[in-house]
């Protein structure tokens, strides 16, 4: 059994979302036009945090939040064995010509991504859409997606797998990849 | 991105007989994500872009036929309809020859109406479309059914222990032997109450209460679903007169009162005001009749998504 090698530690995460933090407000200054997405259910998780450190060691409260759910979104629909259950998606806002944060955990194919973007829609048209992930997986993308914002640059075999863990989740926050998907406890 | 993957245990929807607690609960949750969707400015997913779905209406149907039209479009999934009256059915084309010939034009899902008891699931026997009943004549109506539990749940929150009770015309309606499968199913308590004509003999073997008086229900319930009188498939007299039905087991503004307790009035529709329902029930505050309505798309959609998963 793989344990996994130990990307990040709890450390090394809270200053890379500190540093993201930073980059966001560089770029958008006092939110005053920008909203963060969380894509369902990891992505949630770190807009979650980002939102935390904006509020606790920044000072930016009130930014718009919004968590996307792209289940019903997805281009594998009837070509996977089993469907996936959706989550909740909660935007009570209109995101037309505002600033939208998108977050995940991971980008890898780009095909959660697109999927989003195409989901998003749905909420109006925004201004602009910038994309913000902690782990960015550079070889073997799908589609021409990119990230703005990311933690950690990764690259790595196709067969490999990323997971980001959290204390909410997981237990413990860190980041890990692993040789193969089957490896993973 | 969600990783959970769950699914049905059958490929086709034949009636709630065939589902598990757990099937139900599934499509539930899948429901409150799609009622999320058709509150959005745009009501549109594009899940079942590339499905394929014939709605077979060998019977008249106004909700349900919107209703599940409105669930397809919704799903960005294709669509044909089809009624008995203007088809070939006519010229008398078996019931199998119709859906074959549907059927190769390539449909994946079949939405079915019938008259005859039994008919989607002979259909799901002889082709390979998944199937889903929207009311096989006095047999199972089951997206009803998964509808009125779906809007009893968030009216009152758990179906555990709690009382419903389906007045009316029992004998005829395929919403009432759905609904009695479904709640069980769900842990509610079930009494069924209406004239002894129209409560079918032997029905207390599914486990149900029979009562032929609508005070003593309407103390005893949580929730009262009252269903229409099924004039069109009475061939002869189960009782002297309107009037006098709705003297005897209409519920009306007065013996709500006399109930003296809060309760949560349903009705699938249409609604033979004055007969079964007085308009001031049906339309009062204790009413969800409309909210029923609204729920029909959602728990549709959801049924609508899961199956098309069962390829």
């Amino acid at each position: 059994m793989d344990k996994g090698r130990l990307l990040l530690d709890r450390e090394r995460m809270a200053l890379t979302i500190d540093r993201l933090c930073y980059q966001l407000i560089e770029e958008f200054d006092d939110f005053s036009n920008t909203c963060i997405i969380g894509i369902q259910q990891r992505g949630v998780l770190l807009a979650e945090r980002i939102l935390n450190r904006l509020d606790e060691a920044m000072g930016i409260k009130n930014v718009e939040f919004g968590k996307l759910d792209i289940t019903f979104y997805r281009d594998d629909f009837r070509r996977r064995d089993k469907p996936l259950e959706a989550s909740a998606t909660n935007i009570d806002f209109l995101v037309e010509n505002k600033n939208v944060i998108l977050v995940d955990d991971v980008l890898y194919t780009g095909r959660t991504v697109s999927a989003a973007l195409a989901a998003l829609n749905h909420y109006g048209r925004p201004g602009k859409v910038e994309l913000l992930v902690m782990v960015d997986r550079r070889f073997n993308r799908h589609l021409p997606v990119k990230s703005t914002f990311r933690g950690l640059r990764v690259d790595s075999l196709d067969e490999a797998y990323v997971r980001v863990e959290w204390t909410e989740s997981e237990g413990q926050d860190r980041v890990l990849l692993f040789g193969h998907k089957k490896d993973m406890d | 991105m969600s990783t959970v993957t769950q699914h049905l245990s059958t490929r086709h929807l034949l009636g709630i007989k065939d589902l598990t607690p757990e099937d139900i609960h599934l499509i539930f949750h899948t429901s409150d994500n799609f009622k999320e969707v058709i509150n959005r400015p745009i009501k549109k997913v594009p899940s079942l872009r590339d499905v394929t779905i014939a709605n077979l209406f060998f019977e008249n149907s106004t909700r349900t036929r919107i209703s599940f039209e409105l669930a397809e479009k919704r799903l960005s999934a294709d669509v044909v309809n089809f009624s008995a009256s203007s088809s070939s059915v006519k010229k008398g084309e078996t019931l199998l020859d119709t859906v074959n010939n549907i059927l190769s034009m390539k449909v994946d899902m079949v939405v079915m109406r019938h008259p005859a008891p039994g008919a989607p699931k002979f259909l799901s026997e002889h082709i390979d479309a998944n199937i889903i009943n929207a009311g096989d004549g006095t047999h199972e109506h089951p997206t009803q059914a998964l509808l009125d539990a779906y809007s009893m749940r968030e009216k009152v929150g758990d179906l555990t222990g709690k009382k419903v009770a389906i007045f009316g015309d029992i004998l005829h309606s395929r919403v009432a032997l759905s609904n009695i499968f479904c709640l069980q199913k769900l842990g509610a308590e079930v009494t069924v109450c209406g004239p002894p004509t129209l409560i079918p003999k032997h029905i207390d073997k599914l486990g149900v209460n029979v009562s032929y008086d609508r005070k003593e229900t309407l103390q005893w319930c949580d929730i009262a679903n009252i269903l229409r009188i099924q004039l069109e498939r009475q061939d002869i007299k189960y009782f002297p007169s309107l009037r006098e039905y709705a003297q005897y087991f209409g519920i009306d503004r007065r013996v709500l009162d006399q109930a003296g307790k809060e309760l949560v009035i349903m009705h699938p529709g249409p609604i033979n005001r004055g007969v079964e329902i007085s308009s001031d029930v049906a339309d009062s505050e204790h009413s969800i009749i409309l909210q029923q309505v609204e729920n029909g798309v959602a728990v549709r959609m959801a049924v609508l998504y899961l199956l098309a998963a069962q390829t």
